[in-house]
């Protein structure tokens, strides 16, 4: 299946490129937007961006997959990060990974057979003042507790 | 206390250009514009302006060795990566007061003659790089950005730029790598940046913070800047508190202050009364310190005589009760998960101190793992491309001098003798 970007997208891109003196540049706002665009990068999502860029398919390949924020697989529609570094760690993350694991009947690294949820453990989201902190999709949670964490899950889960 | 940033990170009243302007913003820039170029970094190395990425490099050196022809146009990246564990002082610039980066930007580029700057934004800080775009859009169509700004024939384009997750690409060589579209991996020195650096140009990198303080200098002089800190460290710090404080947070401190009074009075000492066993002080590369050696002035120099770094002066705070053995773990799983993977010392010993640490943990240690890890530590110090082998090798090293018996217990009595848990 191919992939084309949308008309605002295709807008959003040309802006990106006046920006940068070399069109190589463009490459990893490019693969957000295209993230943004498809839901994850797909082989098609490489291919596109690589004619885009006019960088090599492997090129493209060997950046989306060096990143940690590039999903080469699809997530689901709530993408629920928690960091495990130190702050967050010494502050109860363990507790609340396990919690939300055991809530979702999942284990990190995977998705709800709905589709709903991905959960992922993460290193430091730079939010250690507030710890410990989740992040879903675009957004932080932070100061969590295992009953704020459940009422942010509870909250996603009426949200249809 | 005389401040330098706080006044404009004290609520969301700065975020938008009127609040800013409407407490003197900008009008650093302009003056600026009416001061020759060399004045400006004049006041800056006067200032003892250390850069606050966590090397502490005098920001007013670094500016000086850009090459002093203009033949090649000049590039300013701004590192707004902020990714060392313990560290998030940066985003509190970033929510609150953009404008401050955003006129320190203006005014770094223009005493230096550079017409492009990319703010380099680390890519989970998604609501940050939203406010930064629309601060940098603000101060466009305000002429303080863009062409001819403030009338001073002088043009300045800035441009948001996001990372995409990765601890390395705040490693100088490797945010310009990652900004021209390439895997973030550190690049061989030399050539330095400021003579090769993003798109083969000259290129300086400096810290959000170090940017932000730029205009209190220009408004107020070097002389003034350099006092309010120490011999050698100009200025205040933003120092973050983490970990289980009664007041976790960022606090804006002299140069000066004692470690000590950072954790117990300005942070309110740990919860619930509890003792304190250790300190990891500027982000999780920096040496651990025992509760008993934190009676000391948290300033580069003075950090550097007891054998640890200010570094970022993220303060990580950690409990009596924890298991050192397990925080240890904690950090070399992520040193061994950053690891570019470039160099041979740093991509197998991060993954070994991760496997042996992890081990020793689970009660599966075997005598002789500790020399195992100061071995691995030797080999992988001062012996790759950039400092990433060093930040995972300085926490391995200090946690095993500072708390070896700890170790030698778990290998003993192969068990966690704290219950595998925080």
């Amino acid at each position: 299946m191919s992939v084309v970007f949308s008309e605002a997208a295709r807008a959003e891109f040309e802006r990106l490129l006046s920006r940068y003196p070399d069109r190589r540049a463009v490459i990893l706002p490019a693969l957000h937007l295209a993230q943004r665009e498809f839901g994850y990068l797909s082989d098609e999502a490489i291919l596109y961006v690589a004619e885009l860029t006019g960088a090599s398919p492997a090129e493209i390949e060997g950046v989306a997959t060096f990143y940690t924020m590039y999903n080469r697989k699809p997530v689901g529609k709530y993408h629920l990060q928690i960091c495990r570094n130190l702050s967050c760690s010494l502050l109860g993350a363990e507790r609340l990974i396990g919690h939300v694991s055991e809530k979702l009947g999942i284990r990190p690294g995977e998705t709800t057979p709905d589709g709903r949820f991905t959960l992922s453990v993460v290193e430091c989201l730079g939010s250690c003042g507030t710890a410990p902190v989740m992040q879903v999709n675009d957004d932080y949670h932070e100061n969590l507790t295992v009953e704020s964490v459940d009422a942010v899950l509870d909250k996603l889960r009426s949200e249809e | 206390m005389e401040t330098v940033l706080t006044t404009h990170l004290a609520d969301d009243r700065y975020r938008r250009i009127d609040g800013y302007r409407g407490s003197g913003g900008y009008e650093a820039l302009r003056k600026a514009v009416s001061m020759p170029r060399e004045s400006i970094v004049e006041e800056v190395r006067k200032a003892n302006l250390r850069g606050r990425g966590g090397a502490g490099f005098p920001a007013g050196v670094k500016w000086g060795f850009l090459p002093k022809d203009f033949s090649r146009p000049r590039v300013l990246v701004v590192n707004a990566d902020e990714g060392e564990p313990g560290t998030f002082k940066d985003r509190l610039i970033l929510t609150r007061g953009p404008h401050l980066l955003v006129e320190g930007i203006a005014i770094t580029c223009y005493a230096l003659a550079i017409h492009s700057a990319y703010i380099y934004i680390r890519g989970e800080y998604v609501l940050e790089a939203r406010i930064l775009e629309e601060a940098v859009a603000e101060a466009y169509a305000a002429g303080f950005l863009g062409k001819d700004l403030l009338g001073s024939g002088f043009d300045l384009d800035v441009t948001v730029h996001r990372g995409a997750g990765a601890y390395i690409c705040g490693e100088e060589t490797s945010t310009i790598n990652s900004l021209e579209g390439k895997r973030g991996w550190p690049r061989l020195k030399p050539p330095f940046p400021a003579s090769v650096g993003a798109f083969g140009l000259p290129t300086l990198v400096n810290n959000v913070e170090t940017l932000a303080d730029v205009p209190w200098i220009v408004a107020n002089g070097g002389e003034r800047f350099a006092a309010l800190g120490c011999e050698k460290n100009g200025g205040t710090r933003l120092v973050g508190v983490s970990g289980p404080v009664e007041r976790p947070g960022v606090y804006e401190l002299p140069a000066n202050v004692n470690l000590r009074d950072v954790i117990y009075d300005i942070a309110g000492g740990l919860r619930g009364g509890k003792p304190l066993k250790a300190v990891i002080p500027g982000g999780s590369s920096t040496p651990v310190l025992r509760a008993e050696e934190i009676d000391v002035t948290f300033d580069i120099e003075s950090m550097a005589k007891i054998g640890t770094m200010a570094g970022t002066s993220g303060v990580i705070v950690i409990p009596e009760g924890t298991c050192m053995v397990r925080a240890l773990s904690v950090l070399m799983n992520f040193y061994a998960h950053e690891s570019c993977g470039q160099c041979s010392p740093c991509r197998e010993g991060t993954g070994w101190l991760r496997k042996i640490t992890g081990r020793i943990e689970a009660g599966e240690g075997r005598p002789g793992d500790v020399e195992l890890i100061l071995d691995l530590c030797d080999n992988m110090m001062g012996r790759t491309i950039c400092a990433l082998a060093d930040a995972a090798a300085m926490p391995a090293q200090s946690f095993i001098w500072k708390f070896r018996e700890e170790f030698d217990r778990h290998i003993a009595e192969r068990k966690c003798p704290f219950g595998n848990s925080f």
